[in-house]
């Protein structure tokens, strides 16, 4: 405890040198705070909304299915499971994609054509108002959904009529014209750019591809259920089901987290760069504190302290700094990060461009868990580079050392 | 909103139900001109189906068979311009191109600059091309299959197909016209296969000559997709053929892509090394 109390006067005692190195160690200490719960704020909405419009909580996909290579398209559909889809009732959303090209305006855009069942409740594209149309179509309109980025480039708008032109399961043209029933508005652009949204059944009979899917979305009680469905339970993600490969949420994720863990590195240099900066001033005090109080450490040699304990005090006043860092960025930092929590970080508008699922604004989540390892990781690395110069003292000969004669 | 949307909608319906009425007259299907003056296809021999004792279908196939007499050969080589009409430019793309059969093909693009150098193979059901800025071959297939040639009216899926037309439709004679001052055979074709790219097509044919002036393509729907004008037919080695011809995606706003037949031979030895990918490169 004397340790504790002799550090502690001894750092108040060095003034504005104190506050100085607390001061920009609390700096890095809150913008480590505040880049890994960007990260993870991103990380939980891009889950969050990805699994919400485009994977569920689970998928059985063609065999043959592979979202990022579009040459499996053509051959990636086949009939859905009767005892399959019965069993899990709302709990699916079977997926059928054929590729088409669409004319609005005049313009060609190569397009995905998704068939989506208009009573389904597991993704949050709208069918509402495609169902409602659907009912009430006569004379062969197809009404569909598509995202404000398709709408934005194709100049569309909920009421516009364009043609789409597409080939059936036989290779053979066909065109028909659609309906833009609403346009509706997503994080997540894997499923706005490029795509329009029609009723599954008009797209199995558009393409003769009658009873078949692409891939069938799960909710988390679809997926309960084909756990809880007799000897027939789900194989690990990857292996396949009833012919269709199952898909858990994790290998869904896969490219989120990869995105999430590469962007973390990077975040990651820049936050030990800012706390490599502060504990070089606490390392460069530590270094000065010894120098010029070498005649006080001999007085504490002379009245009996071991050399050990003298490293203590000396080890125990630099990690105080990043004790009192802490103390300092959570006053001033709290309320920021709150702030910036309430009101969220607008992302510009093209960064969603690279496919991934980005709102415009980031809500930062500071988890217990985050803010407990940053805790640790400046507390132990002051504590590191406060112990790495105060070691000099044990060499020290205290007769030397009271005559403030150098090491 | 809702209301509103479905109110549009049935102010849709009755419009597209007139618009359809309009369109589903007539249903065609169709052999691609367009390949043919590239160099990619051109029907071979045709044999005549005797299944059916209409008379109306006889002449119809009888007529394609002397079209494919003036338009088909073992092989050819020729050059051509290829005029693509932008929404605010016009481009020209000169090309030499070699085809043997229906199978074999390939081209060079002799200019502009940017394009000069770009080489395309077909072989066998399957197309490369080459790339000299990139120096690198790929094969078209899949996806890339829809995407227009060089910016033109003409998707390279539409240079892919190279079946006989009297393999795959049933034909008659519909009506008579008149283009240009000829008079024409209008000719419609219905798939009696299910794996064709165009359902119907309807060929408008010069009664005399034996050359198609018009072609037009349909969906299943009914709906035009495309739309073929021939021009300039000239008698070239003992055969009629069209040295003009003016390709137009109907659901594309723009004036389509013109073809000009600039020199051509015909049954003219072809080295077989031409169609290899090593001369891509």
């Amino acid at each position: 405890m004397l340790s504790f109390i002799l550090a502690f006067r001894n750092l108040m005692g060095s003034g504005k040198r104190t506050w100085l190195n607390v001061s920009v160690l609390s700096l890095a200490f809150v913008v480590i705070i505040f880049y890994n719960g960007l990260l993870e704020g991103w990380n939980v909405q891009a889950r969050t909304d990805t699994m919400a419009w485009e994977t569920g909580n689970g998928r059985l996909s063609h065999p043959l299915f592979d979202q990022f290579d579009p040459f499996t398209l053509a051959d990636s559909h086949g009939k859905t499971d009767e005892g399959l889809m019965t069993l899990l009732g709302k709990d699916a959303s079977p997926v059928l994609i054929t590729q088409a090209t669409a004319y609005p305006n005049g313009r060609l855009f190569n397009v995905l054509l998704k068939g989506i069942d208009t009573k389904q409740s597991v993704l949050s594209v709208p069918v509402r108002l495609m169902d409602s149309l659907a009912s009430a179509g006569e004379g062969g309109v197809i009404p569909a959904v598509i995202g404000d980025r398709m709408a934005k480039a194709a100049k569309l708008k909920a009421g516009h009529i364009m043609v789409v032109r597409w080939r059936d399961a036989n290779g053979t043209f066909d065109a028909r014209e659609v309906m833009i029933a609403e346009v509706f508005r997503t994080n997540v652009p894997s499923v706005d750019v490029s795509q329009v949204w029609i009723p599954l059944e008009h797209l199995r009979e558009m393409t003769s591809m009658y009873g078949e899917a692409t891939y069938i979305t799960l909710s988390k009680e679809g997926v309960a259920k084909l756990n809880g469905a007799g000897d027939d339970k789900l194989t690990v993600s990857g292996e396949l089901y009833k012919g269709w490969r199952y898909e858990d949420e994790d290998a869904l994720m896969h490219e989120i987290d990869t995105v999430i863990k590469a962007k973390k590195g990077s975040s990651t240099v820049i936050s030990m760069l800012l706390l490599c900066i502060a504990l070089l001033a606490i390392f460069d005090t530590q270094i000065l504190s010894i120098f010029r109080r070498q005649k006080e450490i001999g007085t504490y040699i002379a009245l009996g302290m071991t050399r050990l304990k003298v490293v203590g005090i000396f080890t125990i006043e630099g990690t105080i700094h990043s004790v009192l860092a802490i103390a300092l960025g959570t006053l001033w930092g709290m309320p920021l990060l709150k702030w910036i929590q309430h009101t969220g970080i607008p992302m510009p508008s093209n960064t969603d461009q690279a496919g991934l699922a980005i709102a415009d604004k980031i809500v930062p989540v500071y988890s217990a868990g985050m803010l407990l390892a940053t805790v640790l990781l400046v507390v132990i690395s002051s504590l590191v580079v406060s112990y790495i110069p105060a070691r000099k003292i044990s060499k020290m000969k205290p007769t030397e050392a009271l005559k403030g004669k150098l090491v | 909103m809702f209301n509103k949307n479905i109110e549009i909608i049935k102010r849709f319906h009755n419009s597209h139900l007139k618009a359809k009425s309009r369109i589903m007259f007539s249903h065609n299907g169709a052999l691609m001109l367009a390949v043919i003056l590239f160099s990619v296809i051109l029907p071979g021999g045709s044999h005549a189906r005797s299944a059916s004792g209409e008379q109306t279908q006889q002449s119809g196939e009888s007529i394609l068979r002397r079209v494919d007499q003036n338009l088909s050969s073992k092989n050819r080589v020729f050059e051509s311009s290829m005029i693509i009409h932008g929404r605010r430019s016009t481009r020209t793309i000169t090309s030499r191109s070699w085809s043997e059969g229906e199978k074999k093909s390939f081209s060079e693009y002799l200019s502009p600059a940017a394009e000069a150098g770009t080489k395309m193979l077909k072989l066998e059901g399957q197309l490369w091309i080459y790339t000299p800025s990139a120096d690198r071959t790929i094969q078209i297939s899949g996806h890339m299959l829809r995407q227009s040639v060089m910016g033109s009216d003409l998707s390279y899926e539409d240079m892919m197909d190279d079946r006989n037309l009297t393999d795959t439709y049933d034909s008659k004679v519909v009506s008579k016209d008149t283009i240009d001052g000829r008079d024409v055979l209008v000719v419609e074709l219905t798939a009696r296969v299910t794996d064709v790219a165009y359902h119907r097509q309807k060929m408008w044919i010069d009664a005399e000559r034996f050359v198609p002036l018009r072609q037009e393509m349909y969906a299943k729907s009914g709906q035009l997709l495309k739309r073929m004008e021939l021009k300039d037919v000239e008698r070239i080695q003992g055969r009629w053929f069209p040295k003009t011809m003016i390709y137009k995606d109907m659901l594309k706003e723009g004036k389509g892509t013109e073809f000009r037949m600039t020199k051509i031979q015909f049954d003219k030895q072809i080295p077989a090394h031409i169609f290899t990918k090593a001369s891509l490169r």
